[in-house]
């Protein structure tokens, strides 16, 4: 398969405090690879480094085979690498419907009125709530938002940051569900997530992260069975 | 009759102001609820549109309202440019430092003002600057009446394009959820220009309506400045609906006091309000809502 993003040696943090110490990951065109690692372990700071919201201070980004090291969020947004942020960071102040159009500001702006019928297909809730203030929004119906916001801009690789936290568990296996729909349509994701039993069923590969460093990678039917993941993440 | 023979003319000529700092005030409410920062530079830059305004009038004979359509986009590009150029260079995102950076800037354009146009008060000649409409109940001033209606109709332009364009969806966007507006690509330095160079543009439409009722020195600026802080606030900070609804109510009350407690006393009314919002609803009148 063709490598879609690579990261190699990735450094990056806050001011005087590095949090990514050394990272390398890589995505390939049509997989899901899930990334793991317990709070404060650096994933949502790896997102930003390579959406381009935070600055890389080494290594090396390629997407699409291109060299884009520190390339700025709006020319990442333009080439399709898009990111469901942490935390869903809707527009309070805009209406559901101005919401999605915005998710198609920067990319897929000629196709905005079908992608915005095809995010409603997926998301009816959205669909009925159109005018609706999102700040007024339940913490559930954001997150579908968000997501519906970042489909608006026809992603080549959708980068989710916990996208199933807060949401009930009924909730949440639609959330799995609709991820591995997305991604049976040929969309690459990279998957942060707590769940991580969840997350290694329809993940392909699997990268731990601890201390802003990889600590274990491979295949997630590999990594399920690894007794010191085990151990550490699935309380087995 | 004899109560209302003077107070309906005071209301309307309050009125008339009031769109005034409505627009100077809507300025500043937007650069305010998009950068989150008080533009110090605002009443100065008011000044420099009246100069421009006045030296096109006596220089090249140009009316001030068609000069509306050429200090409107000049003075958007000079807000872009200071924003982009000056003030995000050299405040490095810092918000407490972008405030030096607005104050200082003030300073430099009021002592530039000083030095190179004295502090002589200067007025220009209109032929119409003495025509009046008679409104039945009361004589409005034509320039009054033309600035008060042009104001209104910059309030809506401004908010239409707010409302309904990509771009002013986005300033939207950016003024209450910065990260996210990165994350669908918005290019959030272009629409922190954008919104100082808006900001900028409302205080020259407002120059070129106030120039031929009013006068130019290097000092005029604070005056309508102090007056857009009280709009702003009494708005609801980064309110717009507040700001225009705020301009308005302030013009009246300062028409009203300088006709019950006497001319020079007009603007005491506004910092009663001041303070008294302050005090007892820091949140403004329509705080809560916002651009
Ligand atoms: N803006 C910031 N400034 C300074 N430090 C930060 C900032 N954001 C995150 N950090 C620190 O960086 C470290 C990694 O945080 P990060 O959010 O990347 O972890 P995470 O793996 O996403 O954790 P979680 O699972 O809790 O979301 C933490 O120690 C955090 O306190
Ligand atoms: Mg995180």
């Amino acid at each position: 398969m063709n490598a879609l993003l690579e990261v190699e040696n990735l450094v990056a943090g806050y001011g005087q405090t590095e949090i990514l110490r050394s990272v390398s990951v890589a995505v390939a065109e049509g997989e899901i690879v899930s990334l793991l690692g317990s709070n404060g372990a650096g994933k949502t700071t790896f997102n930003h480094a390579v959406a381009g919201t935070l600055a890389p201070r080494g290594g090396l980004m390629r997407f699409a085979g291109k060299d884009r090291t520190g390339a700025p969020t709006t020319q990442m947004v333009a080439e399709g690498l898009i990111q469901v942020p942490e935390g869903r960071r809707v527009f309070p102040n805009l209406s559901v419907r101005e919401n999605l159009w915005l998710g198609g500001y920067r990319r897929g702006s000629a196709r905005r009125t079908d992608n915005l019928a095809r995010v409603v297909g997926i998301f009816p809730r959205l669909g009925e709530r159109l005018t609706q203030l999102a700040g007024t929004l339940s913490g559930g119906e954001q997150q579908m938002l968000a997501i519906g916001r970042g489909l608006m801009a026809e992603p080549r690789l959708l980068i989710l940051d916990e996208p199933s936290l807060g949401l009930s568990p009924l909730l949440v296996e639609e959330m799995f569900g609709l991820i591995r729909g997305l991604n049976a349509e040929g969309l690459a994701i990279l998957l942060v997530e707590q769940n991580v039993v969840q997350s290694l069923e329809i993940a392909a590969r699997a990268y731990v992260m601890e201390n802003g460093a990889i600590v274990a990678s491979g295949s997630a039917a590999a990594l399920r069975d690894d007794p010191a993941l085990k151990k550490a993440y699935l309380g087995m | 009759m004899g109560e209302l023979g003077i107070v309906v003319p005071a209301v309307l000529a309050g009125l008339t102001t009031g769109a005034i700092y409505a627009l100077v005030a809507l300025g500043l409410t937007l650069i305010y609820g998009v950068l989150h920062i008080i533009n110090f530079a605002h009443g100065s830059l008011l000044m420099l549109a009246l100069y421009a305004a006045f030296f096109l009038k006596t220089l090249w004979g140009i009316d001030p309202y068609a000069a509306v359509f050429v200090l409107g986009p000049a003075f958007f590009a000079l807000g872009y440019v200071l924003q982009r150029g000056v003030i995000w260079p050299a405040s490095h995102g810092q918000d407490s430092m972008i405030l030096m950076v607005t104050l200082g800037l003030s300073i430099v354009i009021d002592n530039l003002a000083l030095a190179l146009w004295t502090s002589s008060t200067r007025t220009v000649d209109l032929p119409y600057a003495f025509a009046v409409i008679d409104l039945k109940l009361a004589l409005i001033p034509l320039p009054r009446a033309v600035a008060f209606v042009a104001a209104l109709a910059a309030a809506g332009l401004l908010w239409l394009f707010l409302a309904r364009t990509d771009l002013g969806r986005a300033i939207r966007a950016v003024a209450k959820e910065r990260l996210g507006a990165q994350l669908v690509g918005i290019d959030v330095r272009h629409v922190y220009a954008m919104c100082f160079g808006l900001g900028t543009a409302c205080v020259a439409v407002a120059a070129c309506l106030l120039l031929p009722t009013f006068y130019v020195t290097p000092q005029v600026g604070h005056a309508f400045v102090l007056v857009a802080f009280t709009t702003v606030v009494l708005g609801g900070m980064g309110s717009m609906e507040g700001a225009l609804i705020g301009g308005l109510v302030l013009g009246v009350v300062e028409t009203l006091c300088g006709l019950f407690l006497g001319e020079s006393l007009g603007q005491i009314g506004i910092f009663a309000i001041f303070i008294l919002i302050l005090l007892f609803r820091p949140t403004g009148l329509f705080g809560g809502k916002s651009a």
